[in-house]
């Protein structure tokens, strides 16, 4: 686990000038800038749970690199603490610090910092190198975590003889070898090509899936984000503006100048069923008359209804028709159920569903893994979604658009 | 206009120089005896083979940094001329002088470069003392040299290194402060201590530009190592000197032309050993290199040598 308490770095000022302006807030950052200081990064805190992949996302002079190289303190805060699994790294004598660096934080760089001097092997086995360890056990470690990223055959190459993609992959294998627990990447795949990055994207997520590592992630861009953080904080001129999961911060962007990134994210591929979803305005039970049901739907003038056990498992769907039929002839409701509904997982996201809303007389069901239905969506939240800068609309008038479109399906 | 008071700065300088010269004349005897004997040692071992072996060994050596025929088919000739000339003798002496020389510098000059490069403070102190010992003219600390370390060998070696010492220097820093500076942070961020960041990666990277130094620090003892005659040094020198103070074309010309010879040896060799490394540190620099490699260009403003000055 990481936390991060007020961390603030000032540069191009002593310390002791830069805490006194800092102290005086708003008026003490103006005089600290007309000082000569440059105030990289101000006051951020956040915490990233063991076995999380924590996004940190901002443009070029964000701060964001600085912020990440205070973590393992390649770069001294001026203020703030951090702590890693509790223990304070600002308190750390050299040689703590240099073993945390070795067996407890890793780190992956931009331009993929590997060693030219040294073989592939050689840059992979580098940590274990550091700290001492024998060399037959560095080359057993080294050939393993090469060949879980993929380039078990490369190990006696140099890195220019390999492409950027695989250079990175080398990287990463050399965060991989020591076992650490944290791992701090910093624009790992930005200097890659697009289809190249989607790759590492794919063997990272490969990997976390698999190890389960803490993740500090840097990156400037937002679909990047959207797509490999469990959580993302924007960064702006040094201050954390939002943080939440990918679709909390599409569906609600706390800032304009969030609202205007997010404006060029895919949202079909980040925004899932989940986000979208609302309470079903009318279900039956099983032991229902189909008189009754028949009446729910008359309130909301929809023309089918979703058909539930005790667990709220979906047994089907009623129509208004058959319902009708039925209430006339006496049967029960169960002997006109029909499976005329297509049903996801919360987690699918919407690119996934979105042509299969309208086509039946249900909204799409929103099912959890047991199979109960957690929510429907109706198409006019699909569209609303879509449609973009009325992101917050989708989430927050979702009742009225409902009933609409419940009305009309 | 008032006129300005006269500062004595010339007399100060000599007084200092004076004072030193009576007071740690045990010292300055010690520096001298202790170059002397270097200088002697170096001479004596080149001494020992025949001419003609020797000229293989340094053929040989050619072959080995350069692995082309160019260079060693040119050792073996110009060096029998030089034998012909009768100045195997004075350009033994010569080499002893330079070698000796150039060690020192790199010696003082590598360590300093790798302080200046680490903290920006030294760098900022060291370099205008390295300005002031590369432009003030030879001939005037010549004269003090003279006073601390006597006639002969050593303040030849001495008034050499002064000339010698800043390119060691500047072109370590500049080579340490190349390196990439992602690579330096990766080596720190796996927990390497600042010595082995030192010695396992900016070294090496650096290395190519370092020897570019080595081999500036060598050409410029070369070149200094001729005005040294002036001092009494032995060698090459004193065969020029001589000629040209009894208006002797002929043996002006012998001495001068192996000089020249000297300094084109030494300078392939040295180059080519940069060369070879230099090649090897770009290929495994890998893509980020795509510009053409800064310490190139930064070689080429550096490179105000003189093979051979042109003795007065």
């Amino acid at each position: 686990m990481i936390e991060a308490r007020g961390v603030t770095k000032v540069f191009g000022l002593s310390d002791q000038k830069a805490a006194q302006r800092l102290a005086d807030g708003a008026a003490g950052r103006e005089a600290l800038a007309a000082d000569g200081g440059v105030l990289a990064v101000d006051d951020v805190s956040f915490t990233v749970e063991t076995g999380e992949l924590f996004v940190i996302m901002g443009l070029s002079g964000s701060g964001k690199s600085t912020l990440i190289r205070m973590v393992n303190r390649l770069i001294e805060p001026t203020s703030g603490t951090v702590l890693i699994d509790g223990d304070d790294v600002g308190k750390m004598s050299d040689k703590a610090l240099r073993s945390l660096r070795n067996m407890r934080v890793n780190m992956v760089f931009q331009h993929f910092a590997l060693f030219p001097h040294r073989s592939i092997r050689d840059n992979v086995a580098y940590g274990l190198k550091t700290r001492g360890e024998a060399s037959r056990k560095r080359v057993e470690k080294a050939n393993r975590a090469l060949e879980q990223v993929g380039l078990g055959h490369r190990g006696d190459a140099f890195p220019d003889e390999l492409s950027g993609g695989q250079q990175q992959r080398v990287g990463l294998a050399r965060a991989l070898a020591t076992d650490a627990d944290v791992l701090l990447m910093d624009e790992p795949f930005s200097a890659l090509d697009p289809l190249i990055r989607r790759d590492m994207q794919n063997l990272l997520l490969a990997l976390q899936g698999e190890f389960r590592k803490t993740i500090l992630f840097v990156t400037h861009d937002l679909n990047e984000a959207m797509r490999i953080g469990d959580r993302i904080m924007v960064m702006k001129d040094g201050r954390s503006v939002q943080m939440g999961t990918g679709p909390e911060i599409l569906a609600d962007p706390a800032t304009d100048y969030v609202r205007e990134f997010v404006a060029d994210v895919d949202r079909t591929r980040v925004i899932t069923a989940a986000t979208i979803m609302r309470e079903p305005l009318v279900v039956a039970t099983a032991d229902e008359s189909p008189r009754q049901a028949l009446k729910k739907l008359e309130g909301v003038e929809a023309s089918g209804l979703y058909v539930l056990d005790a667990d709220q498992h979906v047994l089907g769907v009623a129509k208004d028709e058959a319902l009708a039929r039925a209430a006339g002839s006496g049967k029960d409701l169960k002997s006109v159920l029909v499976d005329d509904y297509e049903s996801v997982t919360e987690d699918t996201p919407m690119v996934q569903f979105a042509h299969l809303s309208g086509n039946h007389p249900v909204p799409l069901g929103v099912l959890d893994a047991e199979g109960r239905l957690q929510g429907v969506v109706p198409r006019a939240a699909i569209l609303a979604a879509i449609s973009g800068d009325n992101g917050t609309e989708a989430g927050e008038t979702s009742t009225e658009g409902g009933e609409k479109v419940t009305e009309n399906a | 206009m008032p006129e300005l008071p006269r500062i004595p700065v010339g007399k100060v300088i000599a007084d200092v120089i004076s004072w030193l010269t009576t007071h740690w004349s045990v010292f300055f005897d010690g520096i001298s005896s202790i170059l002397v004997a270097f200088g002697n040692a170096i001479y004596y071992v080149l001494s020992l083979p025949h001419p003609y072996v020797l000229t293989l060994i340094f053929a040989a050596l050619a072959l080995l940094v350069t692995r082309r025929p160019g260079l060693p088919i040119f050792t073996v000739i110009a060096f029998l001329l030089i034998d012909s000339m009768q100045l195997w003798d004075a350009m033994l002496n010569t080499l002893a002088i330079v070698v000796a020389a150039a060690l020192i510098a790199i010696v003082i000059g590598i360590p300093l470069g790798i302080w200046a490069a680490r903290s920006t403070s030294v760098s900022v102190t060291v370099r205008p003392v390295l300005d002031f010992m590369q432009t003030l003219p030879v001939f005037v600390y010549l004269l003090p040299a003279v006073f601390f370390f006597g006639i002969g060998i050593a303040p030849g070696i001495v008034a050499t290194i002064v000339f010698a010492v800043p390119p060691a220097v500047r072109l370590t820093e500049l080579g340490i402060r190349q390196v990439d500076r992602e690579v330096v942070e990766a080596a720190r961020a796996f927990g390497a201590r600042p010595m082995q960041v030192l010695r396992e990666v900016q070294l090496p990277l650096a290395m190519p530009t370092i020897m570019a130094g080595v081999n500036q620090v060598i050409m410029l003892a070369l070149s200094m190592v001729v005005v040294a005659g002036l001092v009494g040094a032995p060698g090459l020198a004193q065969a020029v000197v001589a000629s040209t103070q009894s208006l002797n074309v002929a043996g002006g010309f012998e001495g001068g032309i192996a000089v020249v010879i000297l300094a084109v040896y030494l300078d392939r060799l040295t180059g080519g050993l940069g060369e070879r490394r230099r090649r090897r540190g770009r290929k495994r620099r890998g893509r980020r290199a795509g510009q053409v490699p800064p310490e190139e260009a930064e070689v080429e403003r550096e490179n105000t040598r003189q093979p051979v000055a042109p003795v007065a």
